[in-house]
Formats: C-alpha cells, structure tokens, sequence
C-alpha cells in the first residue's frame, strides 16, 4: 500500500563475491532499515543474494523517456565503438 | 469418517522434542494465517517466511521424535493425528493473531526466548539437538531483529499503534513465564547436558526485552502472575479451533496425499 508513511525504494541485490549489485526490483517500507529487512524477504528467499542495497526511489534521477532520440540514438550509428575486433581471454571472466 | 488419534509413548526426550516441535507447528500455523491478510505486501511475505522457518524447525524435530520414540509414528502422525490434550506448545503461542500488533508482541517475546534457547541447545550433548539449534539459530536470530525493529515502530509511531502495541503487551505478559519452566522429567535431561535450564536464559531474556520495549517507549506490565498448563496439555479454548483447521483435511480423508 502506498501511503505517505510507506515510501518507496529500488531494490539492488549481488548474487555472487566479484559480481555488481543488480537491480531486482522495488518495495514500500517506513524507512532504510525495514527496507532492508523487507528486500531481505522478497527478493533473497531463494537463496539469490549475498548482499542487498536499498535506495529511496525518489534519489534517483532518471532520463526523460521523450529526450530518448537525443540522448541515444547518436550512438546507434558508432560500431567502430564495439570492441568487436578482439578476443577476451576466458581467464579475464566477467567484464 | 474420523480418524483416531494415535498413542505417543512419552519418554523424556520424547517429550521434550515435542513440546519444542508443537512450539514450531502451532506458531508457525498462526504466522500462515496472516498469508493474504498482512497490512502490507511485503509484511505479508516476511510473516510467511518467519512461518516457513518454524515449520521447518517443527519437521525436523518431530522426525527426530519419531526416531526416538521408534514406534512407527512420524512428522505428519505427530501433527495430524493428536488430540488438543497432547500437544506440549507454550501457551504463548496458540494465542490468536489478534491485529497486527499482537501478532508482533507474541513473535517478539517468542523470537527473544528463542534466540537464546538455541544458541545454547548448540551445545547440547544430544548431536541432533544441537545440529538443529544451529541452524534454528539463524532463524530465530533475524525473527527477533525483525519483530524489534516493530516494536520500536509500533511503540514509537503513532498514538494508535502506540496504544495497541501496549495493549499487546498486557494481555501476552502472563503467558510468558512458561517458556522458563522445567518439570521433573526436564530436570534430568537438563542433569544429562541435553537441555538448556531455561530458567537461567530468563535474565538475559528481560534484558533483551526491556531494552526493545523501553527503546519503543512501551512498558512491561508489573505483575509476575503467570499462565501455565501448555507443557502438561492443558492449554486455552483456542488451540481446538487452530487444530480443527490444521487437521481437517487429514481426519476426514485418513492418509490423503497429494
């Protein structure tokens, strides 16, 4: 229930020692801590995680969907930017 | 048709792992009531996830019963198959749900207990016990986090859940003495080094307590009148209702399986 009390947060979870915090999902909670023992709950309770952070939704800045062709579609035309002309050794494991 | 209730021969530590398994079961029964009814979302999943940690520790220790015991019962008999008069769980913990706020005092005064009581079966020199309060250990651990971090924000919050919350605390309190209880067939095992005296866990216990309650500008009732008859089979006119739900489906179709 959305409720002024209850804010909403972003929920991160690493799943593994080496990997990056990923995003999962959201919640309500009154505050950090019940967050986090709320993120505990829903989003760990089949063994995916090793650590979790929460983050109040409303710190986030996002990107207005209607700058979409400003912001990305320069890129789109730039394939020379693709390191695709060399191998990755397997050794080097998660880039 | 009905199903007879089966015969449990009693030995100590018979006895003893089914007191703590009928603990596990009927707390662990309570917490799935709320499933669908919790104030939030993600209360809801938390109160099933505590639920699921207890019917866990509730399956291990009536399978170590049944070994026990070795007259051919197990997890599902022990559950399904006893009458009101034979199950051995705290009175605490038969009580109703209540609103939200009694739920928590009764998962809180529980999870406190609890999280001493297996730290120190850890050490049990019975090798099952002890590899069971290992890992109950955990649990109870982040049920008392959990339900502390309540108790502050219900004591703590607004007038109304301030004024539930104390409510809670009223009516529960009397209930709480069992849990530091030891009869005479406890004694001996407590002698054997495979029980905990839970009485010497009571100190630390109200010091946990106190704190939590005190921190949520609650306060402990004065009175140290206890409740008592759990232990014995004797329990409030609610534990018959919570089993005819549990054990309905098993009583009117025997052995049914799915």
């Amino acid at each position: 229930m959305a409720t002024p009390n209850t804010p909403l947060w972003e929920v991160f979870i690493r799943s593994r020692n080496g990997l990056a915090h990923k995003h999962v999902g959201s919640l309500h909670a009154s505050d950090a801590t019940m967050a986090l023992q709320a993120a505990r709950d829903l989003y760990t309770r089949r063994g995916e995680g090793l650590s979790i952070w929460v983050v109040p939704s409303s710190a986030i800045t996002a990107s207005d969907p209607a700058d979409k062709g400003m912001m990305f579609e320069p890129a789109e035309s730039k394939i020379y930017r693709h390191p695709t002309f060399y191998e990755v050794p397997d050794e080097v494991g998660h880039m | 048709m009905a199903i007879a209730s089966i015969s449990v021969s009693e030995t100590p530590l018979v006895l003893y792992t089914l007191r703590r398994a009928d603990d596990a079961l009927i707390l662990g029964h309570r917490l799935s009531e709320w499933c669908g009814h919790a104030p939030m979302l993600e209360e809801d999943m938390a109160l099933a996830n505590m639920g699921l940690d207890l019917l866990g520790q509730a399956r291990e220790l009536y399978s170590y019963a049944a070994k026990v015991e070795g007259r051919g019962n197990d997890e599902d008999k022990f559950a399904y198959l006893r009458d009101v008069r034979q199950y051995r769980n705290l009175l605490l913990l038969e009580q109703p749900n209540g609103d939200f706020a009694q739920t928590m005092v009764r998962q809180f005064f529980y999870s406190a207990y609890a999280d001493l009581y297996w730290r120190a079966m850890m050490k049990s020199s019975d090798a099952t016990l002890a590899a069971i309060a290992a890992k109950s250990e955990k649990e109870s651990a982040y049920h008392l986090r959990h339900t502390s971090e309540w108790m502050v924000r219900l004591g703590d919050g607004t007038e109304e859940s301030h004024a539930r919350a104390q409510a809670a605390i009223d009516h529960l309190w009397a209930f709480t003495g069992e849990m530091f209880e030891a009869d005479a067939s406890e004694r001996g095992l407590i002698d054997a080094g495979i029980s905990v005296d839970s009485a010497s866990l009571r100190p630390q216990w109200l010091k946990t307590v106190a704190d939590v309650v005190d921190e949520a500008t609650l306060a402990l009732p004065k009175n140290d009148w206890m409740q008592q008859g759990g232990r014995d089979g004797r329990h409030s006119e609610h534990l018959g209702h919570l089993l005819s739900e549990l054990q309905s489906m098993q009583r009117t179709f025997p052995g049914a399986a799915w």
